[in-house]
């Protein structure tokens, strides 16, 4: 590969947008050319630059206040169900649209396959980083030292979740949270990338290790799952998938710093 | 998927697309330049959201909030600002010198926000918006693709000159003595 071949690259190279061959060669290329590894280097300020927080702004209350009044509220209208006149109909009509609705809902059963208890956890693991965005209840307890955030955790649940700082590799510890997922007590961890919150949920698991991998993203939110020393770890955040699984990799790899 | 009674589809937005809300204000502040202008676009495009959410099927609630605050700023736009200039005369006429066959960019104006923030400023609307979808946003090319309705070579190209273009303005703030 020469500069020609490789510059236009290196930008892709950067987003992680390569296929492995290529990067295998744009890296050799960087290696072997001044000019293209100052490009490369000159790339990453930049990218880094970029992504400081102090660039992103926030919703204003006042945004936020607005956009939710506009919408139905169903806390303003609770005489609702009362004004529709529900037990008037004879008791024909009654009798049929009550057969016809067990029938519709038969049907459905058979037509709809029903989700997985993966894909019923996943979706379970929506709702619950959602829940902790939504309601400034992402922490319980707010530490950036993972010798605070563990001990936390002991008798609040039977068990004690690994927890690491990863803020060497640009995933700083914020603090860990309980929470409740599957019909039992878990840990949330939380973390930071820039402005993107990443809940790491953990609890014992009576499955067999395997490393990260994604799951189909949903609500515009990525998972990853893996399992590792009987414990069962989902990762989820609105960051990109690839650098998500950055963060699962290094939170996954050398599991056992301890206290 | 979504609800048909009012309050429910009311109560998935408010779960589903409301959490993104703070993306499509920035983008929309982006774009803008002002808080009272990127106020009216992100509020015209939520609503617009909440508006066709029956319609909503897939499964990236951000990114399809975002692209309807694109429209939503590009009405706002041939509105408020029809004298902009968009990218036509931008893309492919503009010749940027690359910069960093000069200097080597790691210097203190990067960790400045105030000069970052200045060179993103003057980076035209669709160069800009590329910037904000990739690294603020970190959208894949496909997705800015599809989000912006534009080829993903066009996405490439836009980002590559946006980059240096915010490379060069960066290293001059730097180097005021520097020749342009």
């Amino acid at each position: 590969m020469n500069c020609q071949q490789a510059k236009p690259l290196i930008g892709p190279y950067a987003d992680g947008e390569l296929e492995a061959a290529t990067i295998l060669e744009v890296e050799k290329h960087i290696r072997d050319c001044s000019a293209c590894a100052l490009e490369w280097r000159n790339l990453k300020s930049l990218k880094k630059a970029l992504t400081q927080d102090a660039l992103y702004f926030t919703a204003p209350t006042e945004l936020r206040r607005r956009i939710e009044a506009e919408l139905p509220s169903p806390r303003r209208e609770v005489h609702r169900g009362l004004a529709r006149p529900v037990w008037n109909w004879n008791w024909l009509t009654t009798m049929t649209s009550g057969a016809f609705a067990v029938c519709l809902a038969l049907l459905l059963l058979v037509v709809q396959s029903r989700p997985s208890a993966e894909q019923q956890l996943a979706q379970e693991v929506v709702s619950s980083h959602v829940r902790s965005l939504m309601g400034s209840h992402v922490l319980d307890v707010a530490s950036t030292d993972q010798h605070t955030v563990k001990p936390w955790f002991n008798g609040k649940v039977d068990f004690s979740p690994p927890v690491k700082d990863l803020a060497a590799a640009g995933f700083p510890l914020t603090g860990g949270r309980l929470d409740y997922l599957g019909g039992r007590a878990v840990a949330a961890l939380v973390f930071q990338r820039n402005k993107h919150i990443i809940n790491v949920f953990v609890w014992p698991a009576r499955e067999a290790d395997c490393n990260p991998a994604p799951r189909k993203p949903l609500q515009g939110y990525h998972l990853i799952h893996w399992s590792a020393g009987g414990m069962t770890f989902w990762a989820i955040s609105d960051l990109n998938e690839k650098e998500l699984m950055e963060f699962a990799q290094d939170l996954a790899a050398n599991k056992t710093v301890n206290p | 998927m979504v609800p048909v009674d009012d309050h429910e589809r009311a109560k998935a937005f408010e779960q589903i697309v409301l959490p993104h809300l703070d993306a499509a204000y920035n983008l929309a502040r982006w774009l803008t330049g002002n808080d009272h202008d990127a106020h009216d676009v992100a509020q015209e495009a939520s609503l617009r959201a909440f508006k066709y959410f029956g319609s909503f099927r897939g499964d990236n609630a951000r990114a399809w909030l975002l692209s309807i605050v694109r429209n939503s700023f590009h009405t706002w736009l041939r509105k408020n600002r029809p004298a902009e200039k968009t990218v036509e005369m931008t893309d492919e006429t503009l010749d940027i010198e690359d910069p960093s066959a000069r200097a080597e960019a790691v210097n203190p104006q990067f960790a400045d926000a105030d000069a970052v923030r200045r060179a993103i400023a003057e980076l035209p609307v669709d160069f800009r918006e590329m910037v904000i979808l990739r690294e603020m946003e970190g959208f894949s090319y496909k997705e800015i693709a599809e989000l912006a309705d534009v080829p993903i070579g066009t996405v490439m190209s836009r980002l590559a000159r946006a980059r240096k273009l915010l490379l060069k303005s960066l290293t001059a703030a730097f180097k005021p003595g520097d020749p342009r």
